[in-house]
């Protein structure tokens, strides 16, 4: 059964199979693959316009550089980023540069120890996916999404701070 | 002061329920112990020695009587009748139920108060000048940019998990009494070239274990750009800041390890992104802070009115007060008054449910309602009229507040330290009360002068040890407690860290050693001269040597 994932504020099915070995590269289908695997094999990744019927994402820790980033962004249609802790917050920042500077588009996914209590802050610095942690209830950490209506910052979905959009 | 909007309000409710709710799924078993932890912290509720401890944002010191009313309503029904100012404006529970904790801050949030970023590795309460809007020597008041901080750091979605706790002070003022050098961030305000307002922000300054004066990171910034080269500073933390060891975790170990010319290139870099964008703040965003902190209603009236300048003269323990206890003011006719949380015996600090109704009751009559919390754990009342300094002083004996000794060696900064706080290797408050015994002579305490005595139970310097003229810390030496003493720190503009004399003293020795280095002081003083100022000319051998003569 695949495993299940809060995408654009719903639970969906996750189409992605994760490739942790290119030995393994499925014929078909989305595949999520780390960037240091890739690095490593930068055949892996299919060509841009090639002939690979599914969707490609990569996968990268928070204290990656985002300039190291760059030559993905168009080829890409997924990028994860773990967490290993849900303490360590570089997670956040890496994500309001791929968002806010750089522009990405595609799917932002918060993977690792992703808990319900930290993805309304997720959820602004521009995640659009979760992959909750597999021991908590992913209804639950749904309404995480929803702890509050009002926010003061400028953020990488809402670039009003609260200064200029107050009623 | 800053009264809540409608948008403010609901943000805080919502708080609440959130709180709320991640402490039913802890008592559920449905968060784990680590889980909790960092949320818990995030709402400032620390597990103690004996029970709970939570603190409660004072944000920048600014209190209105309801909100102090509340306060001595929570300590009586949810704590054991007392409460404590610590040294960053905040005040602090020291035995709430964890369960009861959810509805503390409802009550809080009935009068727009909370305990959010009290605590945990995120943008906590932002500090300034006890006596702002009312200061003779500062350039404007800076509690609208505190409050524009204030908003700006609340829950910021990208600085919750930091590699650790930040804090941002701001100073308006010529003396510096916010010790913004001893901050993460320290916002200064000043005049660009044009006389208009702006920012010398300076960055990396702390104490703990590794105390370090702050750099300029940047001259004379517009304000426009205030909010987004902050950001752009904690984004570069937030980034490259240690998290492998806690102990090298704050941003002065990043700004000390790239030196401050490199960490300016990173900040610069990333603040290229985010300047000249919706983060610019409006003149008129501006101004509408600004509206929040009018003058209030004051009388026109001169200073050192006749029933002041009588009083004074008949009654020398009035005028001690008023010398010591009472500050000048940018209003004719009116002073800021300084209630002494430092009597002898009391926990520095420390204020009773009483106590904090009488507080309350004296701001409505005395000073328009207003109360401010000062980092030096007292309270002021900063807009008295002169006319009646002489009735509000008379009102205080009894209360135990006018104590005239602010700015005395007795007037000491505090931890809790181990009589109540889990992480204290030593005592604190019982050092503070062996020193007020020891020195409970007034006359002799205004002939010394200004002396600041700090003392910290560990090297976490939560007493700010470090910048005190007299610096204590608590040590724990094969599980004795020892104090090791060091001299010649200061807080102000000339910030710098005190250096330790020599090897630690035995609790019972410390009055004894703090009377020597006194003596050394008063032997050695030219005319008119403060112990920092001896200390700075003389150095430390003829203290080091009268206190470890045989």
């Amino acid at each position: 059964m695949p495993r299940k994932i809060i995408k654009d504020r719903a639970i969906v099915d996750d189409s992605y199979t994760q490739v942790t070995d290119v030995s393994q590269m499925p014929a078909s289908g989305d595949i999520l693959v780390a960037l240091d695997l890739l690095l490593e094999n930068p055949s892996v990744l299919p060509a841009q316009g090639g002939a690979w019927d599914g969707k490609i994402g990569i996968k990268v820790t928070g204290d990656v550089e985002p300039e190291a980033l760059v030559e993905y962004l168009d080829k890409v249609d997924l990028i994860a980023i773990e967490f290993p802790v849900f303490r360590d917050g570089r997670g956040y920042s890496l994500a309001r540069i791929l968002r806010d500077r750089l522009g990405f588009q595609g799917e932002l996914r918060a993977c690792g120890d992703v808990l319900r209590d930290q993805m309304f802050y997720m959820q602004r610095c521009g995640f659009n996916s979760f992959e909750p942690r597999d021991d908590r209830s992913i209804e639950e950490a749904l309404n995480g999404l929803s702890d509050f209506t009002v926010t003061y910052q400028a953020d990488a979905v809402e670039k009003r701070p609260i200064y200029l959009r107050r009623p | 002061m800053y009264a809540y909007t409608e948008y403010d309000q609901q943000l805080l409710n919502e708080r609440v329920a959130q709180y709320r709710n991640q402490t039913e799924r802890f008592l559920d078993g449905k968060l784990s112990d680590e889980e909790f932890l960092a949320l818990r912290l995030q709402n400032g509720l620390y597990v103690q020695r004996h029970a709970p401890m939570l603190r409660v944002a004072i944000p920048y010191g600014m209190l209105n009587s309801t909100q102090v009313r509340m306060l001595a309503e929570i300590s009586r029904d949810f704590d054991k009748g007392y409460a404590h100012f610590s040294t960053r404006q905040n005040i602090q529970y020291n035995w709430p139920a964890l369960e009861q904790v959810p509805d503390i801050l409802e009550k809080l949030a009935s009068v727009q108060m909370h305990a959010i970023q009290t605590s945990g590795n995120c943008i906590r309460n932002v500090t300034t000048d006890q006596f702002a809007g009312v200061a003779t020597d500062e350039l404007e008041d800076p509690r609208p940019w505190c409050e524009i901080i204030r908003q700006w750091s609340t829950f910021h979605p990208e600085f919750a998990y930091l590699p650790r706790k930040f804090k941002i002070a701001v100073n308006a003022s010529a003396s510096d009494r916010a010790a913004i050098k001893f901050h993460d961030i320290g916002v200064e305000i000043v005049q660009d070239a044009t006389g208009a307002t702006a920012f010398d922000i300076w960055v990396g300054g702390g104490l703990g274990r590794t105390p370090i004066v702050a750099e300029k990171v940047t001259e004379a910034l517009p304000p426009k750009y205030l909010l987004s080269y902050l950001e752009a500073i904690l984004r570069v933390y937030n980034r490259y800041g240690r998290r492998d060891n806690k102990y090298k975790a704050r941003i002065k170990i990043l700004v000390k390890a790239l030196g401050v010319e490199a960490f300016r290139e990173k900040v610069e870099a990333e603040w290229q992104y985010m300047k000249d964008s919706e983060m610019d703040l409006p003149e008129a965003e501006i101004q509408r802070m600004r509206s929040f902190f009018p003058l209030p209603a004051y009388d026109t009236l001169a200073d050192n009115p006749a029933e002041l300048v009588a009083k004074r003269a008949e009654n020398p323990g009035f005028d001690a007060w008023i010398k010591r206890n009472c500050t000048a003011h940018k209003q004719p006719g009116y002073m800021a008054v300084t209630l002494s949380l430092k009597a002898t015996a009391v926990a520095p600090g420390d204020v009773t449910t009483e106590e904090l109704y009488a507080i309350a009751d004296l701001a409505d009559r005395y000073s328009f309602g207003e109360i401010r919390s000062t980092h030096k754990q007292n309270v002021v009342l900063a807009d008295v009229r002169q006319d009646q300094l002489f009735a509000l002083w008379s009102e205080l004996k009894p209360l135990g507040f006018a104590t005239a000794n602010i700015g005395c060696l007795t007037d000491v900064i505090c931890c809790p330290g181990g009589d109540f706080c889990s992480l204290a290797n030593a005592k604190s408050i019982p050092i503070a009360e062996q020193i007020q015994r020891q020195f409970d002579d007034l006359d002799y305490l205004y002939d010394l002068g200004e002396i600041e005595l700090n003392i910290s139970g560990c090297m976490n310097a939560c007493g700010h040890h470090h910048i005190g003229n007299i610096g204590i810390l608590g040590v724990d030496k094969k599980g004795e407690e020892y104090y090791q003493v060091s001299l010649g720190g200061c807080s102000g503009r000339d910030a710098k860290v005190g250096k330790i004399i020599g090897p630690s003293f035995f609790e019972n020795d410390i009055a004894g050693v703090i009377t020597k280095i006194i003596d050394v002081y008063v032997e050695k003083r030219i005319e008119g001269e403060s112990f920092l100022s001896t200390y700075e000319r003389v150095g430390m051998a003829p203290f080091k040597e009268r206190v470890y003569a045989a």
